[in-house]
């Protein structure tokens, strides 16, 4: 990838800009009131697109870490680290959201529900991979480790749904559950939009945390060419 | 010679090195029991309380003593350059893995037998029986596994000792989860029949963590 221009990367800014005032609209203007939750329900559209884009982060993650092991290409290891930074600010985002909109529903901002652990056990296992790619010794050791972790780690996340669903089996059930029928067309469409803007914004953001890394990489490489052309 | 004996000839030499300094399981034997010690003043549990307690003490206390274990284990062959050593010795890395994970299963097995007597003593819970040997076999397995792999990973870093519970630790959260409920039914007079679920996802979690920290052992030792 060049530097210099950057269509792809700008064409998903734009997107992103233009889709993200729209679904908050929506959120607020399309969709109707929710009968028994009322207006809190409406985190929802934020709420589950964002621990979506977490999931779908941690699973890019997985596979560049795969193709990092396969191939040796610092490029994947730049889109495996990227995707786990953003995929990290997403969870943290679901997680938020979703104690905010329990208090006044479940009354508690948390309880050892499924969907909570796991988002939990998610959040702890990317900030121990974040802060095992700071205590690497050397770049290349570091992309190596993290790939390492990266592939151990996201293979547990079945596991880790299988024993907290039999731990805890209380939990709503919205989309995949009987619920469904009940929810409004509007609700359905506005969480799709959602879903869709979330998924273009994260694909913005990881190629800018990308392009970034890039550009490090090339800082790096000129501050030895420097020092090696005084050194003479 | 054969993968097994390769592998064994590891555990041999770990378990010889241990009979001579007998430093790793005497410190985890030790925290151990400082650990189960300070769970049963700072709960201050009886009867049956103290009952429903003793598998979630049991297995939080397996979980710490083992990360000192396995960085310990670790830290021994990287010291004085005994990895290079090892890998430079004419052997598959998954026999290096397997030899190592042997070794730190067989000294979190030593420290388990002494501490389920302890811990069984302390919350009065009937921990003394095949079915609970079974599950904390079962249990301890996959740990040993994803700990070594682990432990090889954290040894390499600026933070060491300190990084192999912040990494191993979240990873193991389905192992203890299923351990702890199979271990609670069959104190509550359950049998292992009425527990095959919890066995088979601690069956399921050993094999995939196994073969994955296996897979990916030789990019966790390789320079």
């Amino acid at each position: 990838m060049t530097l210099s221009r950057d269509r792809l990367g700008l064409a998903l800014i734009i997107a992103s800009a233009v889709l993200l005032p729209l679904a908050v609209l929506m959120a607020f203007y399309y969709a109707p009131r929710e009968l028994t939750m009322g207006d809190v329900q409406r985190i929802f559209y934020f709420h589950v697109p964002a621990a979506w884009v977490g999931f779908f982060a941690f699973f890019v993650t997985f596979v560049a870490s795969i193709a990092y092991l396969v191939r040796g290409e610092r490029r994947w290891d730049i889109v495996a680290l990227s995707s786990a930074e953003v995929g990290l600010t997403f969870i943290t985002a679901a997680v938020v959201t979703g104690s905010l909109w329990a208090r006044p529903v479940w009354g508690t901002y948390w309880t050892w529900e499924p969907r909570l652990t796991i988002s939990a056990v998610q959040l702890l296992v990317y900030i121990a991979y974040v802060m095992l790619r700071a205590a690497a010794e050397n770049p290349a050791q570091s992309a190596r480790f993290s790939a390492v972790y990266g592939i151990v780690a996201f293979v547990t996340v079945p596991l880790s749904w299988f024993a907290i669903r039999w731990w805890r089996t209380i939990h709503p059930d919205i989309i995949t559950g009987g619920d469904s029928a009940g929810l409004e067309p509007r609700m359905v469409q506005t969480l799709m939009f959602s879903l869709l803007t979330f998924t273009v914004f994260y694909f913005a953001i990881l190629r800018q945390r990308v392009r970034l890394e890039v550009t490090r990489d090339r800082v790096l490489q000129l501050r030895e060419t420097i020092d090696s052309l005084s050194r003479g | 010679m054969g993968f097994a004996s390769k592998v064994w000839a590891i555990v041999a030499k770990d378990l010889s090195a241990e009979l001579h300094t007998r430093e790793m399981v005497s410190a985890m034997l030790v925290f151990a029991a400082i650990a189960l010690l300070v769970f049963s003043f700072a709960l201050d549990l009886q009867g049956r309380t103290a009952r429903a307690a003793a598998p979630g003490v049991l297995w939080a206390t397996v979980a710490f003593a083992g990360t000192l274990g396995l960085s310990r284990s670790l830290a021994r062959e990287q010291n004085n350059g005994c990895m290079d050593g090892l890998l430079l010795a004419p052997v598959d890395r998954s026999a290096i893995f397997f030899g190592k994970a042997l070794g730190n299963l067989i000294f979190i097995g030593v420290v388990e037998l002494a501490l389920l007597p302890l811990c069984a003593a302390l919350f009065e819970a009937p921990l003394l029986q095949p079915q609970v040997l079974l599950v904390v076999v079962l249990g301890t397995v996959g740990y040993a596994g994803a700990g070594t792999l682990l432990a090889a990973v954290a040894v390499n870093t600026r933070a060491r000792e300190v990084l192999l519970p912040v990494l191993l630790l979240p990873l193991v959260v389905p192992a203890l989860i299923a351990a702890v409920k199979a271990t609670s039914w069959l104190l509550d007079g359950g049998t292992l029949a009425e527990v095959t679920g919890w066995l088979n996802l601690l069956i399921a979690y050993d094999l995939v963590m196994l073969a994955v920290s296996m897979l990916t052992f030789e990019y966790a030792v390789s320079e």
